[in-house]
């Protein structure tokens, strides 16, 4: 599959937008190379603000300029965009509900060799429980374009997930992303997977290697983790009888929990899941960690096999 | 119409238009004032001490300073005021009401169920209120942003920033002091209501804090050391603000917690703590 990074497409995909808005702002926290909102502060200059080793000033900055008719974008790594300013993203973003999106990048622990500091794996449950967020986890390059361009055109304040390394691309060209819906990627009936991020390529290779094992499994994308596709979830409930749900996160407040509440009260159904638990990771590279802490195609198959085995 | 929704431009609206004599001033930070005592003693809670102390820093602005137009809180090219101790949204409260953004009867509401008084500041909610505050330490980086989107759009307004001084423990106060020099932010004019007592005590006791000012000229700011409840000195230091330029001017303002009311003047016991019906009654009478 071909790898394309979603990063350098959002730092691209932000620079298209400034051309059509003026209105468009955007800041960093002394990581603009690496989140690659530098592509945006070498074209619009004026409109970029770097703002420094200071996140709780940014999100607060960027209140202020979204309560003065801005749309703004604001980036940092994820952990730093969570954990750091939490409290501001309540007050400043969440409760007045303004118009800025926290696109962040060098989430879970694909991040790698820069370990625990460093990997967010909590952000989803903190970004998740913030009333009025919309809450976007892209699954390859092209539907980061689109999720990027949705946010823009769409008023309230949003966080957008993204990865450290190059993700494969799992859609076409041409494909259009719609904020809510979740999207099956392949049908199935004798299970579910539903994952996000860099597990849905895992999901789509972990359905490959149970279809010859004569278990059909559908797979779906939930890009959109809030509001969450609650109609899809009840179907693959329904339907297939047994879900798996993936995530590069933490076993509380990411998918898994979300997905299990709707499945709770709609149409109760064993489930499983493939998360980080309840853990830190350490220092690595990327794929020695996905497989380490049990994210790979070969974790989502065995999950699958468990639940299928307790219809 | 909560007034997070975008509003298209709408036609000019009337610029200053209070522009108080200082005796005037001087009476209406006393309504203001009475406002604060019988508005917490109503709701049985609030925050009276730093409301107190504030009064004569926020009746200056809202009755002479600033361009607003209380018929039109969305209007484009008002002055901004943004109170970043949100506890102290009782004297705000009663400046907006005074000055015409809603009914004066409406200050009983507050903190009461459905009110659009809410205990610390709502921007949705409460016509005239920019910023949601309450936790300390936010107001100056909310401000800072306000002031860059006057000058990417290239208006004339002005954004005044209430700061306490125990907000200045806070590290993000200090993160936004070093940006808004940085940024050389010179259409803001923060203040700090330096009433020399935060929450459980003295400044000096609980996180001493000076010397203040030279800390803020440190950080690249021009500073303007007055007495907070002197009107010829609070109109000068606005005046001298707006001349400053490309860096950004405070206002060190020493006031009195709980000024105005003789119990409650340097008492740590009134900064969160509303008065009972008969220190409502001797401090109205103070107040007279
Ligand atoms: C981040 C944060 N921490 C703690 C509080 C609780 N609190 C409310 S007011 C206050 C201190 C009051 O002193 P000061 O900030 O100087 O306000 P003033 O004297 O002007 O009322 C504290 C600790 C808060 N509102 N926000």
């Amino acid at each position: 599959m071909v790898e394309v990074s979603t990063r350098e497409t959002y730092g691209k995909t932000l620079v298209e937008l400034g051309k059509e808005n003026k209105d468009i702002i955007v800041l960093d926290a002394d990581l603009s190379p690496s989140t690659m909102t530098h592509f945006f502060a070498r074209e619009f200059p004026d409109r970029f603000f770097d703002c420094g080793l200071e996140e709780q000033n940014m999100i607060a900055i960027a209140a202020g300029l979204a309560a003065s008719g801005k749309t703004v974008f604001a980036s940092t790594f994820a952990v730093f965009a969570s954990c750091r300013c939490f409290d501001q993203l309540r007050i400043c973003l969440s409760q007045p509900r303004l118009n800025v999106k926290i696109v962040a990048t060098h989430s879970g622990i694909s991040v790698g060799e820069d370990g625990t500091s460093h990997h967010a794996i909590e952000d989803l449950a903190l970004y998740c429980s913030l009333p009025g967020f919309t809450v976007v986890v892209p699954a390859d390059a092209i539907e980061t374009a689109e999720a990027v361009k949705v946010a823009a055109a769409t008023y309230g304040p949003f966080y957008i997930r993204l990865s450290r390394p190059k993700t494969p691309l799992v859609y076409p060209e041409g494909y259009h992303f719609t904020l809510g819906k979740a999207v099956t990627m392949r049908q199935g009936e004798d299970a579910t997977v539903i994952a996000m991020g860099i597990m849905v390529a895992r999901a789509l290779e972990a359905s490959d290697i149970l279809a010859r094992q004569g278990i059909d499994c559908r797979v779906i994308n939930m890009p959109t983790l809030k509001p969450l596709d609650e109609e899809v979830i009840g179907r693959a409930a329904s339907e297939t009888g047994a879900i798996v749900v993936a995530e590069e996160h933490l076993a509380q407040g990411g998918l898994g929990s979300r997905v299990a509440q709707v499945v709770a009260r709609e149409k109760p159904i064993p489930m499983e899941f493939v998360n980080l638990k309840d853990s830190y990771a350490l220092s690595g590279k990327a794929d020695e960690l996905l497989q380490r802490y049990g994210l790979t195609a070969g974790d989502i198959e065995v999950a699958v096999k468990s639940v299928v085995k307790r219809k | 119409m909560p007034n997070h929704i975008k509003v298209p431009p709408e036609p000019a609206s009337q610029a200053n238009i209070f522009n108080l004599s200082i005796e005037e001033l001087k009476e209406m930070a006393k309504k203001l004032r009475r406002h604060v005592i019988t508005m917490t003693a109503t709701a049985g809670s609030g925050h009276p001490g730093g409301s107190l102390s504030a009064a004569d820093i926020i009746t200056t602005l809202y009755f002479k300073a600033m361009h607003h137009d209380p018929q039109n809180p969305q209007w484009l090219d008002r002055d901004r005021f943004i109170l970043s101790k949100g506890h102290a949204a009782p004297i705000l409260y009663a400046a907006l009401a005074e000055s015409g953004y809603f009914p004066v009867e409406e200050l009983a509401t507050l903190r009461k169920l459905d009110s659009r008084l809410q205990g610390h500041t709502d921007r949705n909610l409460t016509p005239g209120v920019e910023m949601s505050a309450g936790s300390l330490g936010m107001g100056l980086s909310f401000g800072i942003g306000v002031a860059l989107a006057a000058k990417l759009d290239h208006r004339d307004y002005r954004t005044y920033v209430l700061l306490s001084d125990g907000e200045c423990d806070e590290g993000q106060t200090w993160e936004a002091a070093l940006s808004a020099a940085h940024f050389k932010i010179d259409n803001l004019t923060a203040i700090v209501d330096c009433n020399r007592i935060q929450l459980t005590g003295w400044t000096r006791d609980i996180m001493n804090l000076e010397p203040l000012s030279q800390k803020w000229q440190a950080f690249g700011w021009h500073t303007i050391d007055i007495d907070g409840h002197d009107f010829n000195q609070i109109l000068a230091a606005f005046k001298e603000a707006e001349k400053i330029k490309n860096k950004p001017p405070v206002i060190i303002a020493r006031t009195i917690k709980g000024r105005g009311v003789s119990f409650m003047e340097n008492n740590a016991k009134f900064h969160g703590k509303a008065p009972t019906p008969e220190e409502a009654e001797r401090a109205l009478k103070e107040l007279e």
